[in-house]
């Protein structure tokens, strides 16, 4: 792969004197899915602003698909489709005419049958004449996604493309980015939903204060910070954890009947055949075994809680 | 040039105007006919001629004057302001446009406008008075010119202004006394000396004279002068605009 986006040691600080990022290099690659997970405030929206041309730099610099978005503005922001965090529509416009005004905007000649179908792709097309005033807020943020859509760019923004969404929507709108990926489309995506980007991303970056603490790869990143366990669920309760188990780190679950073991998929030995060996040689019997996988909303609340604020 | 872009802007700004047709070409129907009563009636009757001219007639091109003026500052300033107060000028800043062709597209439908209105009151003005234009082509090239320039000058306004407060402020406490006192309802000669060489630093009064001598022939100051100070007028607005769009004042972080 190629990289489509470079940033290198971007920095911004805004004219009351706050950094709001503090020197961000990221390369992303074409055609992929980066999900930036960050708490309120960590610089997400200041990020992509910078790339985008509504936020100047203070230092660094952006290239997209080698143009740099100060020298070669045009050709960078081509290839651009911006959709914000808040929602922002004319509010006497119809659907149709905004949509058709963005293309326009963006130096792409008039396509009513792909206006067309990014609207019906968005459940929009029976609301094309209706005024902005008269969608619901679910509807507006899908006019905000069809206007960055509707001059076909390669790379994708979405600030918090599902804040407000219901839940199958929030399904469909994953669908779209789907669809959208099997086209070629880069797509940058922040969100709050750690189950959004662990359901659509294939790279996961994490940005604290202005900081770009980690991106890696989605699966990478749950192997090696994921911590996995194993609960195994006793014949007979037992009031204490027999002396033989000491060595390992296991937990007596409540009630008693159930033993929870932590280990490291990254490690070098897991453990636990000599823990199963260790629990057949106290004479426990096992009714049931479970194994659970800790999830991205884990890692990120380790990661930003190891953080100081 | 990103001429798809500009046509985009200038096309979605006049859609705005032909939802409302009747209303923009009712007002100005209306308020000139109403200047012709009150103004050509009341007035006329006690002034009959100035410099040769019906007083009904010498009124006219102040009288387009004030209304195009009016019409390009509101139409500029609040056409680019809206995307502010809306934040969809989020688009403007992050679209392959740079900022002469966004002027374009705003000021470009805002002048548009104007011309409408200052049209529609010069054929008003036909049934109320018997109006020949002396010069034709200097007549359309003033009120081009003023059209543009106004817009481009509301088109600073709007990105100044922090507030609907503040866009009305300029229009109204500098603009229209600039307007009414610069001549357009009567002929600098009619006034005492000293405010004679007082109003000579109104810039408006170059305007309308220089419009006015379009339509009789007769003007308060030389016409290259009132040529040459519209178009200074707009060489001004247009660089400042410019150093707006160099330096993101007002509008980028
Ligand atoms: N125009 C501005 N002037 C000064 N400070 C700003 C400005 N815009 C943002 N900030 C500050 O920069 C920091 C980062 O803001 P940003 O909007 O990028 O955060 P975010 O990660 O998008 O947060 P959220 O998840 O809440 O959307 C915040 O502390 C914010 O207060
Ligand atoms: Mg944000």
């Amino acid at each position: 792969m190629t990289a489509i986006l470079t940033i290198t040691d971007l920095k911004k600080t805004y004219d009351d004197g706050f950094k709001a990022l503090k020197g961000v290099s990221l390369t992303i690659e074409r055609g992929e899915i980066l999900a930036l997970l960050g708490p309120n405030g960590a610089g997400k929206t200041t990020l992509i602003s910078t790339i985008c041309g509504m936020v100047t730099p203070t230092s660094g610099t952006v290239t997209v698909d080698g143009h740099d978005t100060q020298a070669d503005y045009r050709a960078a922001r081509a290839m651009i489709g911006l959709v914000p965090q808040e929602i922002a529509l004319q509010p006497f416009e119809t659907v149709i005419n905004t949509v058709r005004f963005s293309r326009g905007l963006f130096g792409k000649a008039r396509n009513d049958a792909h206006i067309e179908s990014v609207l019906r792709k968005l459940s929009l097309w029976d609301k094309k004449d209706t005024q902005i005033t008269a969608l619901s807020g679910g509807m507006k943020r899908r006019v905000l996604i069809a206007k960055a859509l509707s001059h076909e760019p390669r790379i994708l923004f979405l600030d918090e493309p599902t804040a407000g969404v219901d839940v199958a929507l929030r399904k469909d709108m994953w669908d779209t980015v789907a669809d959208l990926k099997a086209d070629g489309v880069t797509i940058i995506l922040t969100t709050h939903y750690i189950e959004e980007a662990e359901a659509i991303a294939d790279r996961v970056g994490v940005i604290t204060h202005g900081e770009l603490l980690l991106v890696q790869d989605k699966e990478t990143l749950m192997a090696q910070m994921g911590k996995k366990q194993i609960e195994v669920q006793l014949g007979e309760a037992i009031k204490a954890i027999p002396e033989s188990l000491a060595r390992f780190d296991v937990k007596l679950g409540e009630g008693g009947d159930s033993l929870v073991y932590t280990y490291d998929t990254h490690g070098e030995r897991t453990g636990i055949t000599g823990l199963l060996v260790a629990l057949a040689e106290a004479g426990l019997v096992l009714r049931d075994v479970q194994t659970r996988q800790s999830s991205l909303e884990d890692i990120f609340v380790d990661l930003v809680d190891g953080e100081p604020a | 040039m990103n001429w798809t872009a500009i046509w985009a802007i200038y096309k979605f700004e006049m859609q705005r105007f032909f939802r409302t047709l009747m209303q923009s070409f009712l007002s100005p129907v209306l308020s000139t006919s109403l200047y012709f009563v009150v103004f050509g009636a009341a007035i006329g009757s006690r002034i009959d001629e100035v410099e040769g001219v019906s007083y009904g007639a010498f009124i006219v091109p102040g009288l387009i004057m004030l209304s195009v003026i009016t019409q390009a500052i509101s139409n500029a300033s609040f056409g680019i302001y809206f995307p502010k107060f809306t934040g969809t000028i989020y688009e403007l800043l992050s679209a392959p446009v740079n900022f002469l062709e966004i002027v374009f597209g705003y000021v470009g439908a805002a002048a548009t406008k104007a011309l409408f209105i200052g049209v529609v009151i010069l054929f008003t003005a036909q049934f109320f008075v018997d109006l020949t234009i002396a010069h034709p082509l200097a007549m359309v090239l003033f009120l081009l010119l003023t059209c543009l320039s106004f817009a481009l000058m509301g088109f600073i306004i709007g990105i100044w202004a922090e507030n609907f407060e503040q866009l009305q402020l300029v229009p109204l406490l500098i603009v229209t006394p600039l307007i009414f006192l610069g001549g357009s309802f009567y002929s600098i000669s009619m006034l005492p000396p000293v405010w004679q060489t007082i109003t000579l630093f109104n810039p408006v009064v170059y305007l309308i004279s220089g419009f006015r001598w379009s339509f009789f022939g007769l003007a308060d100051v030389p016409i290259g002068l009132s040529l040459l100070a519209i178009a200074g007028f707009t060489a001004l607005c247009l660089g400042f605009i410019w150093w707006i769009f160099k330096t993101g004042w007002r509008i980028r972080a």
